[in-house]
């Protein structure tokens, strides 16, 4: 079959063609909205119209049967249209309120989770892990399956003080925005890479090698023509491997996941706020990672004891303070929790008013 | 016909309430050897814990220099469907609205050419098509151009701009972000296309300070909608709030971080609008009540990133406020004017961040032509070493 005719640099195709009618005739008038559910709300426009959102989880990684299934229900209930969220959300747009029952009740029939929206755990931001990334120290589609398997109900259900967000990184690379969450999961190295130095002198740039390093304990190696890496400063962070592939840095005996808490990225009641180690390295247990599911319950579960309503889990450790965090959780507080990094000052306690 | 795998491992990811991205696996698999051929290689992995895939080569398509990440298998005699195992990008429409007939166009494209597998959404926002081979990259370019798709970005070059869903469906956007993400992305498709920055460049628009789109944390310019004036206050509605059980005294006065608001039972809700820092609190919390000032604009903050290389940042205030509307060509100009300082002084794999950091704002802030502001700054200096240049010794 012939190939159609190619065109470039023509962009994204128009937004406005993917509006359902409604959401043209109020584009940018919209009143207020209600939270009806845990996974239904309804924008009410000046006009008096409504538009109801039916919010339904997804893996992110989807089948084209899937797409095809979601589109048959789109055109069912939506007149054909639907959204994604920033959080891998599938969000169905009924603009006629009589199908807000029977879309939930077919989304039901199928298999679909409704909810995520209000003060709950939402769907959480993911990279590709051991689907499809060179970098990877450990997956990121099963981490997110066995722990929203496990915090189910605070999905579809349960509310919290205030939202939380969850994110799963498989390296530091950190693709999306898992610096900044409730609760976040990264896959760490702890060992230094190891050179394959016939391959380093074929593939490789050598000062573009050496300037990938943070800590610049990567010199010269002048007579494998290849480079060296000092021990003593290397903090396995792997940027060394993306600019150079044969200085390895895998290591399945020794990679394994840190944890991650506090973080968020909106200026609600107090600033943006990185996230913070609260765990160093749980290892790499799949398929079900048991550990780090417990690990991360159990954080979340003393935060929703413990905060106030509206206090986000950063919100919360800062008001009690995090000698009182790690006493609440129970979780042992170690060298690694001392910040030796670029930002170290800056975290060090220059006061002696604390908790025991 | 695809290769059936027996993957114990990953089965045990079929159980459980919460949608199974190895069910996806499977059903793809059924057609397609990448899609099987990946969960063979993907249960290796999990028995294994640790990854198969090699680095990127370069491949694409002709005339772009990025929208395809090329991925190899390290074991393609074991595992031959994914010794190519491709992704494209797709430039995602603003807001991530679609129509069914669009996904179903896609779809059946993507099961002629590729694995069946996608990824809705990748992290800065592309439509991702997950597997594919060498020969099949200009196919899938020629169909999906013609009937109106274009490559994101990758490498070193701008990234695929997103926002939040915006005016589309929210109350509290200040900035049309859909309409600003198309426009800007429409401006910069060479600088997307062709890489040829220091290295990526991401543009996240969102439309109020809640930032639904991270764009604070994650863009080298956050885009963030604000106003200027008294928010709006329905004294009846705040009365509702009250009277369905809310504690405006707890949830809302107190919690405001400028102490700015006071609240009577009679006299309802006051602010005082020229303390507010518009946080968004007290109106994400009273969305019936509360609503943001009638003078619409945006902040330009700039330089977040993630921990690489010498750790994360969040994107600080350039421009305290910006009007945006159409052809926001003041924005355009300053992010070009941005982007030229950045390459002029910038290394190979430097953020425009950190180079604002080791070079000063100050050199920055001369070059785009904006003055020094309180706003910029949660504090100024506090050692006083400092340069002077020589027009200011006057």
């Amino acid at each position: 079959m012939a190939l159609p005719q190619r065109k470039t640099d023509i962009g994204p195709p128009h937004y406005e063609q993917f509006l359902p009618p409604v959401i043209k005739k109020n584009y940018g008038k919209w009143k207020y909205h209600e939270i009806l559910s845990p996974g239904i709300m309804v924008h009410v426009a000046e006009s008096g119209d409504e538009i109801y959102t039916v919010r339904v989880a997804s893996p992110r990684l989807l089948s084209t049967d899937t797409i095809r299934e979601i589109s048959d229900i789109a055109d069912k209930y939506c007149n054909g249209y639907l959204r994604f969220t920033s959080r891998n959300n599938i969000e169905f747009l009924v603009s006629n309120k009589k199908n807000v029952e029977l879309i939930k009740k077919e989304l039901k029939e199928k298999g679909y989770t409704i909810g995520g929206i209000g003060s709950r755990v939402s769907n959480v931001v993911h990279t590709q892990g051991w689907v499809h990334c060179h970098s990877a120290c450990t997956d990121a589609s099963g981490l997110v399956k066995v722990l929203m398997d496990e915090l189910y109900e605070y999905f579809t259900t349960k509310e919290l003080p205030n939202k939380v967000r969850l994110a799963v990184a498989c390296c530091v690379n950190m693709c999306g925005a898992v610096h900044c969450s409730d609760i976040a999961i990264v896959g760490v190295h702890r060992k230094t890479p190891t050179i394959n130095h016939e391959m380093v002198v074929k593939l490789c740039e050598i000062p573009t090698t050496i300037a990938s390093c943070p800590t610049r304990a990567i010199s010269p190696d002048p007579a494998k023509k290849s480079v060296k890496i000092n021990e003593d400063k290397c903090m396995y962070c792997g940027n060394c491997f993306t600019v150079c592939p044969p200085i390895d840095i895998h290591d399945p005996e020794n990679d394994g996941v840190s944890i991650v808490v506090g973080g968020k990225v909106s200026s609600l009641r107090s600033d943006p706020k990185f996230s913070k180690l609260a765990i160093p390295f749980l290892y790499n247990n799949p398929p079900r990672w048991p550990e780090v599911v417990s690990a991360v319950k159990n954080i979340l579960e003393t935060y929703a004891k413990h905060a106030k309503k509206h206090e986000r889990i950063g919100e919360w450790i800062e008001r009690i303070g995090w000698e009182r965090f790690f006493k609440l959780t129970g979780i042992e507080f170690t060298f690694q929790h001392l910040d030796d990094f670029t930002f170290a000052r800056e975290t060090f306690r220059t006061s002696a008013a604390f908790k025991w | 016909m695809a290769k059936k795998y027996e993957t114990p491992l990953l089965d045990e990811l079929e159980k459980g309430p919460w949608p199974s991205f190895v069910k996806e696996f499977k059903k793809a698999a059924k057609r397609s050897e990448i899609a099987s051929d990946g969960l063979g290689q993907l249960e290796k992995s999990y028995r294994t814990k640790r990854g198969y895939w090699k680095h990127g080569g370069i491949v694409g398509v002709l005339g772009y220099g990025g929208g395809v990440i090329g991925r190899y298998s390290s074991l393609p005699e074991e595992f031959p469907g994914v010794a190519h195992n491709h992704t494209v990008r797709i430039n995602q429409p603003s807001g991530w609205f679609y129509t069914t007939k669009a996904l179903r166009e896609i779809s059946d494209i993507w099961d002629r050419y590729g694995s069946g597998l996608t990824n809705f959404h990748g992290s800065t926002g592309d439509m991702i098509l997950l597997g594919t081979r060498t020969e099949n990259l200009e196919p899938i370019f020629a169909e999906l151009s013609s009937i109106g798709w274009d490559l994101g970005g990758s490498g070193s070059a701008m990234r695929t701009p997103s926002c939040c869903v915006g005016p589309a469906r929210c109350e509290w956007s200040n900035i049309d972000t859909l309409d600003i993400t198309y426009s800007i992305t429409q401006e910069f498709q060479d600088e997307m296309h062709r890489p040829a920055f220091p290295y990526k460049f991401k543009i996240k628009t969102a439309g109020c300070a809640v930032d639904c789109i991270a764009s604070i944390a994650r863009a080298d310019l956050s885009i963030i909608g604000t106003w200027k004036g008294n928010i709006k206050i329905d004294q009846a509605e705040v009365k509702r709030y009250a009277k369905n059980g809310m504690d405006i005294q707890a949830e809302i006065v107190d919690m405001c971080p400028t102490e700015c608001i006071s609240y009577d039972k009679k006299e309802g809700l006051t602010i005082n609008n020229e303390e507010c820092n518009r946080c968004m609190h007290c109106i994400a919390k009273m969305t019936k009540a509360l609503r943001p000032g009638d003078i619409k604009g945006a902040t330009l903050l700039v330089g977040s990133k993630a921990p690489i290389v010498v750790g994360a940042m969040l994107s600080w205030v350039i421009v305290p406020f910006i009007e945006l509307k159409p052809p926001y060509q003041e924005l355009k100009d300053l992010t070009r004017k941005m982007i030229e300082w950045w390459d002029e002084n910038g290394r190979a794999r430097e953020r425009i961040g950190e180079v604002i950091e080791s070079k000063g704002m100050r050199p920055f802030l001369e070059y785009i032509g904006v003055p020094p502001m309180p706003q910029q700054v949660k504090a100024p200096r506090r050692d006083p070493f400092f340069f002077w240049a020589k027009t200011d010794l006057k």
